[in-house]
């Protein structure tokens, strides 16, 4: 199999962008939950961690779909910034294992807002992450668009 | 924490990343249904790994540095959170609403209750 055909999964260059991103997106993660105390018995780091990934995710993927498609970049971006660095960085096992903690703690009510708010308001903050992304590439869009006129 | 294992936890984040990266395109070339499977499945292993490793720490049956390293940093760069709400954003955009509560809620749930049994497991043994 060439590597025109060989899908993006199997090959080398997409492999070790994902590899870069993702071990910068967890030691990112690590340094923040040591540095962000836990809430009482409630560790809040991973759910802060969780939704800015969310965020960041939701905005680059919309910017990302207004690049210019003929260049790789924004293929290449995705890889590094996205799958690796965003998908690194957040955790969906943490998020599940401590909300079993608590729940083995004795704190059923706290697992279960623990859970819930972290992805009600990661759905928001990806849903706020593509509605800037869209709100400022149609702003910083519209003079290309008139110095491309002018050239012309 | 040491420097040293610090950056094996870093390694063991991109190694999972990759994992993720691969497991998935596989998934996602493979599967003939409509809703994204890949997603669901990566975060429902990694989750009941990740509870069966920490019942296994809590009991010191494994050190405090394997479990960041594997726990932390290979589970946690194989999961994501991010994707998963994307996706479920996707779908509410597209007005799949069905298919949005199986990527927020299902996965959730049976994730939980992945890491739940994990956990027991671990503790257990």
């Amino acid at each position: 199999m060439n590597t025109a055909t060989r899908p993006s999964y199997l090959r080398w260059a997409a492999i070790a962008l994902v590899f870069v991103g993702g071990g910068f997106g967890a030691a990112s993660r690590e340094g923040l939950s040591l540095a962000i105390p836990n809430l009482g018995e409630v560790p809040i780091a991973i759910p802060i961690i969780n939704v800015v990934g969310a965020f960041l995710l939701g905005y680059l993927y919309e910017a990302v779909t207004r690049l210019d498609k003929a260049r790789p970049t924004g293929a290449n971006l995705k890889l590094l910034l996205g799958t690796g660095f965003c998908g690194g960085f957040t955790t969906y096992s943490s998020l599940a294992t401590d909300t079993a903690v608590l729940f083995r703690d004795g704190l059923p009510g706290s697992a279960v807002i623990y859970a819930l708010a972290t992805v009600i308001i990661g759905a928001c903050a990806t849903w706020a992450g593509i509605a800037i992304a869209s709100a400022v590439n149609n702003r910083s869009s519209s003079p290309r668009k008139d110095e491309q006129e002018d050239a012309t | 924490m040491t420097p040293g294992i610090f950056l094996m936890l870093a390694l063991a984040g991109g190694l999972g990343a990759v994992v993720r990266f691969i497991l998935d395109g596989f998934i996602r070339a493979h599967s003939k249904t409509r809703f994204a499977w890949a997603t669901t499945i990566i975060n429902v292993s990694g989750s009941l790994v990740l509870g069966f490793l920490t019942g296994l720490t809590i009991e010191h049956f494994v050190s405090t540095d394997v479990s960041i390293v594997i726990g932390t940093g290979f589970l946690g760069g194989y999961t994501t959170f991010s994707t998963a709400s994307y996706e479920t954003v996707q779908l509410i955009k597209k007005g799949r609403y069905g298919a949005s509560f199986i990527s927020g809620i299902v996965m959730l749930v049976v994730s939980v209750a992945a890491a739940v049994i994990g956990l027991w497991v671990g503790a257990e043994l």
